[in-house]
């Protein structure tokens, strides 16, 4: 019995270790005078300053692509969750299975996709709002998934005809019952949508102009071009930021995104 | 508190869903009293609960059905403009609500100013004994305290027509029995003319001032509980309220004789060669009797002992024998029946099912 426990320990020990060291050592990296002389010869804040300064434009433009994101996503997703969830026609069950055919494609194709479509649309394709398309394509089936999930696991059709029974019209029943009822689901597609526009890559990357430079696409710069300590410092700089995000992910109760993705139904 | 309350009028109300092949309800009238209890009675799935939210205004009769309140014809209004206050079989209280505010919500949608809200929600409290729960969240409560919520719910905003579908189902036995006798007390005195759905015919005895029998969307008596309990106009009603036995037999010299005996008839009745009675018509003679049966089963039930008699009729006949005697099954025991049962008018015998 004992020596299960012990197993049991070690093996999550070893796991923890596995996953966590990596991300540590590249922390370590970042903030290492040199790291090939190992982290004992001196820590430092340069390489953090560095990165700070030469890509500040990058984080910027990242929380504007995602502040814009998820604006537009609850803008669109929450009434499109909603309407799917309450409808019972035989084409919303189609919608549904058709909504998580972006996530599926690769973000490549998806990329690929709206540069044929809009590419030749020079101002908008120059602009952040064609990154923030992108990122629309990829994020807002998240949001729609998200909202509908929690319209149908509360009886929502009948708390408002219980609501319209008591004199609330169409408006007012939305403002003071659907919405409150259903923010747990809101809150949890835009932390959703917020992270993952945050840390696209992929179709941000075939998006992006050297004037839409967004963070993880940054990165990939850094770790291309710079030494590994610039690189390092930059993970640092994106933990800093995601980091608070994904705590308040797990503290709103949300899955994770693929883990979502595969409980959503 | 009393309500201000409005007669109903249903006027050809038949309701086929889309894409249904078959009405669920068919054409039906049906006038209420302003302030009466109108019980809807039938078995589950039936048509009851698409009839009060025909009342309601959650669902629209087909081309030609109307609903009136009063005289003021409200099939074009929606649910929100025809003031009524509805129970839920689920009681549909808003979760993310406490107890006060579920109670305060139709008060506070009209705008009412704060303190006449306050003072209007106490009342209710008081009334449904919530005084204690007020600040309560929806999932701490117990199911009969969930149902006193919706009540009082509905009863905030001062309905002209209160519509309760099976409030008390989702309840255990013996609360469902406390709850039936308050519910009463409460429905006499706000004198609001209400429509009760249920499938529990104890229930709409209690409660009713007329009960709606229905089968398989259509009306098969409308009348007082007595009147259903002694008078059903069918078979389908004789059946779905209480226990009714049937006996068959041959009528000759004023009698009518079958393989249990001879009955005599009670002085003025027509000839009969069948005879319709409740297991309460019958009367047990221990030394001798005009009927003869064989117990085939007697279940104790506490109050009484149901007994099962064979060799009567084609049928078993049902018997509720009271007090302490014990019965042995294959015992012979005679019996004769009450001289009403000579009166009870005969349902016609033709079946429908739902
Ligand atoms: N929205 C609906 N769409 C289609 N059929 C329905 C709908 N609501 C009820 N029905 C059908 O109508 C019939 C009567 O239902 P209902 O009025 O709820 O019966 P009851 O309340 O007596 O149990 C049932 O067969 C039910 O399946
Ligand atoms: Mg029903």
């Amino acid at each position: 019995m004992k020596l299960l426990k012990t197993l049991q320990f070690s093996v999550t020990l070893a796991l923890c270790a596995f996953l966590i060291l990596p991300v540590l050592m590249s922390i370590a990296a970042g903030v290492s005078d040199n790291y090939a002389q190992g982290i004992t010869h001196g820590l430092t804040l340069r390489w953090v300053a560095a990165v700070w300064t030469q890509y500040r434009q990058a984080v910027a433009l990242s929380v504007l692509v995602a502040i814009a994101c998820c604006a537009i996503t609850l803008l669109v997703g929450v009434p499109a969750g909603y309407v799917l969830a309450r409808s019972r026609h035989r084409a919303a069950r189609l919608a549904e299975g058709l909504l998580m055919l972006p996530v599926a494609v690769p973000g490549l194709a998806s990329a690929l996709g709206l540069l044929v479509i809009y590419g030749s649309f020079g101002a908008f394709r120059n602009s952040l709002w064609f990154i923030v398309t992108g990122h629309i394509v990829f994020t807002l089936p998240f949001m729609v998934r998200s909202v509908a999930a929690v319209c149908a696991s509360v009886d929502l059709r009948t708390l408002e005809e219980g609501a319209a029974s008591l004199g609330a019209g169409l408006w007012q029943r939305g403002i003071s019952v659907v919405l409150p009822v259903i923010r747990p689901g809101i809150v949890a597609g835009a932390l959703t949508v917020v992270t993952l526009s945050l840390g696209e890559f992929n179709l941000t990357w075939m998006l992006h102009t050297p004037l839409t430079q967004t963070l993880p696409v940054g990165l990939a710069d850094a770790y291309a071009s710079m030494r590994i300590e610039i690189g390092s410092a930059y993970t640092l700089i994106f933990f800093l930021i995601l980091i608070p995000l994904l705590i308040l992910m797990q503290a709103c109760g949300v899955n994770t995104p693929m883990a979502g993705h595969r409980n959503a139904r | 508190m009393k309500l201000d309350s409005v007669p109903i009028r249903l006027e050809r109300c038949a309701k086929t869903f889309p894409g249904a092949a078959r009405p669920v309800l068919k054409p039906l009238d049906l006038d209420i009293a302003a302030g009466e209890t109108v019980v809807l009675l039938g078995p589950s799935g039936c048509g009851k609960t698409t009839t009060l939210r025909l009342i309601a205004g959650l669902e629209r009769p087909d081309a030609g059905g109307r609903v009136f309140f009063g005289a003021e014809d409200v099939s074009a209004r929606p649910i929100e403009e025809r003031q009524v206050g509805m129970v839920f079989q689920n009681y549909a209280l808003f979760p993310h609500m406490n107890v006060r505010q579920n109670v305060a919500y139709g008060l506070s949608i009209r705008r009412l100013p704060p303190q006449q809200i306050a003072r209007r929600v106490d009342e209710l409290l008081a009334l449904t004994r919530l005084d204690a729960l007020a600040e309560r969240q929806i999932a701490q409560l117990s199911g009969g305290q969930r149902q006193r919520v919706a009540l009082a719910r509905a009863l905030a905003p001062q309905p002209r027509v209160l519509l309760l579908d099976e409030p008390l189902t989702a309840l255990d036995a013996q609360l469902r029995e406390s709850l039936r006798t308050e519910m009463n007390t409460l429905l006499r005195n706000l004198g609001v003319t209400t429509v009760y759905v249920t499938h529990d015919q104890a229930e709409a005895m209690a409660l009713g001032d007329k009960i709606v029998v229905m089968s398989a969307g259509a009306i098969e008596q409308i009348g007082t509980p007595r009147d259903i309990y002694h008078q059903p106009a069918n078979a389908v009603v004789a059946s779905f309220i209480g226990t009714m036995n049937q006996l068959e037999g041959v009528w000759r010299d004023g009698a009518l004789h079958c393989a249990g005996g001879r009955l005599i008839a009670a002085p003025g009745a027509q000839p009969r060669s069948r005879l319709w009675f409740r297991p309460e018509d019958v009367i047990l003679t221990p030394s001798g009797g005009e009927l003869h049966g064989v117990v085939e089963s007697a279940t104790f039930l506490g109050g009484h002992t149901r007994l099962s008699l064979s060799g009567v009729g084609a049928a078993p006949i049902l018997v509720d024998a009271p007090g302490r005697t014990r019965y042995a099954t294959g015992e012979r025991i005679g019996f004769s029946l009450a001289a009403e049962v000579w009166h009870t008018p005969l349902p016609d015998t033709e079946t429908t099912t739902c």
